[in-house]
């Protein structure tokens, strides 16, 4: 159990590879590399989770009497998810202009076209 | 062991929906299975005492991205169908 | 590169890393363990300032310097959408027809919508007291502002949404966010520095300068998301290229 949120994410990314470099669609990898990315927010969390730990927000629990989770990594995947939002918008509006240009969201084809 | 039951739970359901969400090949059913992904990612975190976190996840992963997907298959189908009919003309 | 060499380099590349990355999980502190160094600062440090929500005051006070460089991610993100999706010479817009909608959809739309807009603005209101901030509560109020597109139609929401206001805002809540930065500057402390009083633990005011980055942050992002969602509504439903159109016609 200790190691497993950790294999999981390091699962999440590594599938989320391989299907960046099989993908035959560019909205599909954007989906792809938006698993990736999920990863980083387990990997995260899971560092900073205690046993028995409560969310550090003391509105309603007097401070120190429970033992909290640690914040820092939650602050850092906060920010990560919503910056994760907008690049995937990013990313997904230069796939459009592909398509307007290349009329292909086919990578292979892509590649050809080039060459 | 018994209290980490239910993070093992929401451990097996983000890796089996982000397995999911690589294997389907069409970027609509994607979509779907995305913002599956996004719920799954949100319980664990719940699961994991972060609430803020669960909030932004759950705005994001399952509604956000999804919708952005959705809407540039759209775009893009849209200009393919043109395509395909005028090759047929 | 063809697929089958394609796929070996990959074979490669991930067996590499998964080798890499069981090797340091072993060596990571276990999962649920009790030593968090950084946190338990981190905590200290937010009942020292009155901030009741840990999170927020490591986003908008003791990391804040590390927000703005994700704000800035944000808004060039943001940025480069608006250029990329703009309407170029040889599009043309073709006004979406208005579309009937169920009546029970609509009631609960509109129902959904005030509710939904609320919520939005109570969580980037009390960030730094509950769990949210002006990150979550920005998505909210954006996304709440589309339940208008689902309950009547695209006309409904163009008319709620004047994206040129929207584009304002979200320069302004990065702009808010520098200034109020810079504003610790006058006082003669280093840059976002908090340096207002910290007020009343677990109030509405508490904590600072936080409650206000956090609500610049809010606009920020609420207005960012909508404008984000215009521009991909704009190009999925209403702009279409000189042969689209003609196909379209016919």
């Amino acid at each position: 159990m200790s190691v497993l949120p950790y294999l999981c994410a390091g699962w999440l990314f590594l599938i989320g590879c391989y299907g960046l470099a099989t993908s035959r669609n560019l909205i599909h990898a954007v989906g792809c590399l938006a698993v990736c990315q999920s990863a980083t927010y387990v990997l995260l969390l899971a560092v900073g989770y205690r046993h028995g730990g409560t969310a550090p927000v003391f509105s309603d629990i007097a401070p120190g009497s429970r033992p909290v989770v640690d914040p820092v990594v939650q602050a850092l995947t906060l920010t990560d998810i919503v910056i994760g939002a907008t690049v995937t918008a990013l990313l997904l509006s230069l796939v459009i202009q592909i398509a307007k240009r290349h009329r292909t969201v086919d990578p292979d084809e892509l590649s050809e076209l080039r060459g | 062991m018994a209290e980490n039951v239910p993070v093992l739970i929401g451990l097996v359901l983000v890796a089996v929906a982000g397995t999911g969400a690589v294997l389907v090949r069409d970027p609509v059913r994607q979509s779907f299975v995305l913002s599956l992904l996004g719920l799954a990612l949100a319980a664990l975190f719940l699961l994991l005492q972060a609430p803020d976190v669960a909030l932004s996840q759950l705005a994001v992963g399952s509604a956000l991205t999804p919708l952005m997907v959705l809407l540039s298959v759209r775009k893009v189908r849209r200009k393919a169908r043109s395509e395909r009919r005028e090759e047929h003309e | 590169m063809s697929m089958r060499l394609r796929l070996w380099v990959l074979a490669a590349g991930v067996l590499g890393t998964a080798t890499l990355f069981v090797l340091a999980c072993a060596e990571l502190p276990g999962f649920g363990g009790t030593w968090h160094p950084y946190g338990d600062r981190a905590v200290h440090a937010a009942l020292a300032r009155h901030t009741a929500n840990t999170i927020a005051s490591v986003n908008f006070d003791q990391r804040a310097l590390d927000t703005l460089g994700e704000e800035s991610i944000l808004f060039g993100s943001v940025l480069g959408t608006l250029v990329l999706l703009r309407q170029t010479r040889d599009e043309r817009r073709l006004p979406p027809e208005p579309a009937r909608v169920a009546p029970p959809v609509r009631r609960y739309a509109l129902i959904a919508l005030p509710v939904t807009l609320l919520i939005g603005l109570y969580v980037v209101a009390h960030g730094q007291l509950s769990p949210g901030g002006g990150f979550q509560g920005g998505v909210v109020v954006a996304t709440s502002l589309h339940l208008l597109y689902i309950a009547i139609d695209y006309r409904a929401l163009e008319r709620i949404r004047p994206v040129g206001l929207y584009e304002v805002a979200d320069a302004a809540g990065e702009a808010g966010y520098l200034l109020i930065g810079a504003a610790a500057l006058l006082t003669g402390a280093a840059f976002l520095t908090n340096f207002l009083p910290y007020g009343t633990f677990n109030t509405l005011s508490s904590g600072g300068t936080v409650p206000l980055l956090n609500a610049a942050i809010g606009v920020e992002v609420a207005a960012g998301i909508v404008v984000l969602l215009a521009r991909f509504l704009d190009q999925a439903v209403e702009i279409v290229s000189g042969r689209d159109e003609a196909e379209d016609e016919t």
